[in-house]
């Protein structure tokens, strides 16, 4: 066990290394960036100014180190636009992102499990081919077009909901419809693989022999086993949920991390897109992390391997 | 999941009657022709490539010309509309219909060549991974790693923002996306066949490593990576339109699936035919992309479908 986790936390320190690095020069690679931001009639005089205020001027490695050293400390820098720190910027909108992601996960598991369940318990029916039917659909809708179906039908049409902001728990519904009618797909087709590969094995045979309540076997032997699978998927379903909002929260002008990762990038604030990067990646390598020491934990087979 | 029975009743009966099984390319097209979802999706698929090919000839209007006293015009199952722009025109007065045409030039060239592309480099990555081991193999799961860890598209967004919406800087992006999945795949079959005796053979007979890997590796992980390939089709097409929704994808007035909803959507409480349409197509595609590679999967290794 202590090989395994000492080899897994080297690996994630590596791969935290290079994403920082990768992170840091996003937006470096358009080139001059003093020259953009100075404007577009600003004399040579300016342009190297602007770059020596921001330090821009020096080697990208040693302004590398820099940002670095700072980040560790928890100093991200200040936007090039607002001036506000960084820090505080992502931390202020890192709930509302949580929040659309807790609630997107939740709602794709509710229509995942019990469809995976029913499709796997009867496969080749009718159940089975309509929850195959609404994963293909989940997976085919644009979530940008669906969330504007869902705009023009219960926004404008039934005026039930609120379109745009994030003040009360109905401006998060819509959000949530889009996202996990996206997510349920990959849970559904595990579940019911799952199930479908744990119910064929001798165990459930056994259970079932004993003459145990066939729901009993169903939920307390089956769906325990072939929820392990559904552990680790939602750690990297988390992860990409957490960058993945930007599309969504734009359109219904959610003020998540995804939105303020938009509107950075749209004004070349690249302080504020190189944490954003940074963070997010940082918190998909611990979440990985922590689902592989779970499973580890649960199945010898891994940490001994 | 359709021809389960029958090929099971066939193998049976070649069990019991010693009827000669049919070779493995006879069973293929057996399976293709009983296969409803291959079949559909594919000629939905063939029907938007010969859309795009012929654009030019088959397109009523020239997308681009704009015409200010036609605009808005509404689709033909308005009560004012007309055959003349049987989808309508926008705001700029351009044919809808026309536009939506050469639109699937855009998402098919796209989804195909960024499919392609991360096809090469993700499994030339894999299967260097699964077949040298050691510290190559550790060095390529670093890579797919990081990748893993990077928020997709995010870093693609922050790329376009960069480089620009060309068609040619989306592709190489979009590759950039989805190399990740070929190099998983290619690994871990490369690693459970190089121990096969015809790899032995290969190398005894002093065949040289790109020789083994191109001759004897590639067509045992090529039926994965066809579907793979479609499957990453589909969804590149999606993300070129939701980065072309965004306004940092192919820029106007090229017509992109993706911006024509973006440019409808100023207008969609009161002509929402100009992002339904569009949207439409978006969905279409990506359903029947999705479809045939499903069928491509069934009909190429039944034994790896569920």
């Amino acid at each position: 066990m202590a090989r395994f986790l000492l080899h897994r936390f080297y690996i994630s320190i590596l791969v935290a290394i290079t994403v920082s690095v990768i992170a840091f020069s996003l937006l470096r690679l358009s080139g001059d960036l003093a020259a953009e931001l100075a404007g577009e009639d600003a004399t040579e005089d300016e342009i190297a100014l602007i770059a020596h205020q921001y330090g821009l001027d020096r080697p990208l490695y040693v302004q590398y180190f820099d940002w670095a050293k700072n980040a560790v400390s928890g100093d991200l820098g200040r936007s090039l636009f607002t001036n506000e720190p960084v820090a505080e910027m992502i931390f202020e909108r890192l709930g509302v992102t949580i929040k659309l992601a807790f609630y997107s996960i939740t709602l794709g598991l509710i229509l995942a499990i019990p469809l995976g369940v029913l499709a796997s318990i009867k496969p080749n029916t009718w159940i089975d081919r309509m929850s195959l039917g609404l994963a293909v659909f989940g997976q085919a809708i644009p979530n940008f077009f669906f969330a504007l179906l869902l705009i023009l039908l219960f926004g404008v049409q039934l005026r039930w909901l609120p379109i745009s902001g994030n003040d009360t728990f109905a401006h998060f519904i819509m959000p949530t419809m889009t996202l996990g009618i996206g997510v349920m797909p990959q849970f559904m087709r595990l579940t019911r693989t799952g199930m479908l590969d744990v119910l064929d094995s001798d165990f459930i045979r056994t259970a079932r022999a004993k003459g145990l309540n066939p729901m009993r076997v169903l939920f307390k032997h089956a769906l325990r086993n072939a929820i392990l699978p559904i552990v680790s998927l939602m750690a990297v379903v988390l992860g990409f949920l957490l960058g993945g909002t930007v599309i969504i929260e734009s359109i219904f002008a959610l003020n998540g991390v995804g939105f303020l990762a938009f509107e950075s990038i749209m004004r070349q604030d690249f302080p504020v897109v190189q944490s954003i990067v940074f963070i997010l990646s940082l918190s998909y390598i611990l979440l990985t992390l922590f689902s592989d020491l779970i499973n580890a934990q649960l199945d010898p087979r891994i940490r001994l391997g | 999941m359709l021809n389960l029975t029958t090929e099971n009743s066939e193998n049976n009966q070649a069990d019991e009657f010693e009827i000669a099984v049919p070779s493995p390319p006879e069973l293929m097209k057996r399976r293709a022709k009983s296969h409803l979802g291959f079949i559909l999706g594919g000629s939905v698929v063939l029907f938007a490539l010969i859309v795009a090919i012929f654009a030019p000839l088959l397109a009523p209007f020239d997308p681009y010309d704009q015409d200010l006293t036609r605009r808005l015009v509404q689709p033909i199952w308005h009560p004012t509309g007309t055959w003349k722009h049987p989808f309508g025109t926008d705001a700029l007065g351009r044919d809808y219909l026309s536009r939506i045409m050469f639109g699937s030039q855009v998402s098919l060239m796209i989804g195909f060549f960024a499919a392609i592309i991360s096809a090469v480099v993700g499994s030339t990555i894999g299967m260097m991974g699964g077949y040298f081991g050691g510290r190559t193999d550790n060095f390529i799961m670093y890579l797919i790693n990081v990748k893993l860890a990077l928020p997709g598209l995010l870093v693609a967004l922050s790329l376009v923002s960069v480089f620009g919406g060309s068609i040619v800087a989306l592709i190489i992006i979009l590759s950039f996306l989805f190399w990740d999945r070929y190099a998983v795949v290619t690994r871990s079959i490369t690693q459970q066949i190089r121990v096969n005796d015809y790899i032995t053979a290969a190398q005894a007979l002093g065949a040289s490593r790109t020789r083994i890997i191109l001759g004897e590796v590639l067509p045992n992980v090529m039926n994965q990576i066809i579907v793979i390939a479609s499957l990453e089709m589909a969804v590149a097409i999606i993300i070129e339109a939701a980065l072309s929704f965004l306004g940092l994808g192919i820029q106007p007035p090229t017509p992109s699936w993706g911006l024509l909803v973006s440019e409808g959507r100023s207008f969609m409480f009161f002509k929402p035919y100009l992002i339904v349409l569009p949207g439409v197509a978006i969905f279409f595609l990506v359903i029947s992309i999705n479809m045939m590679g499903d069928g491509i999967r069934d009909i190429t290794a039944p034994e790896g479908r569920n």
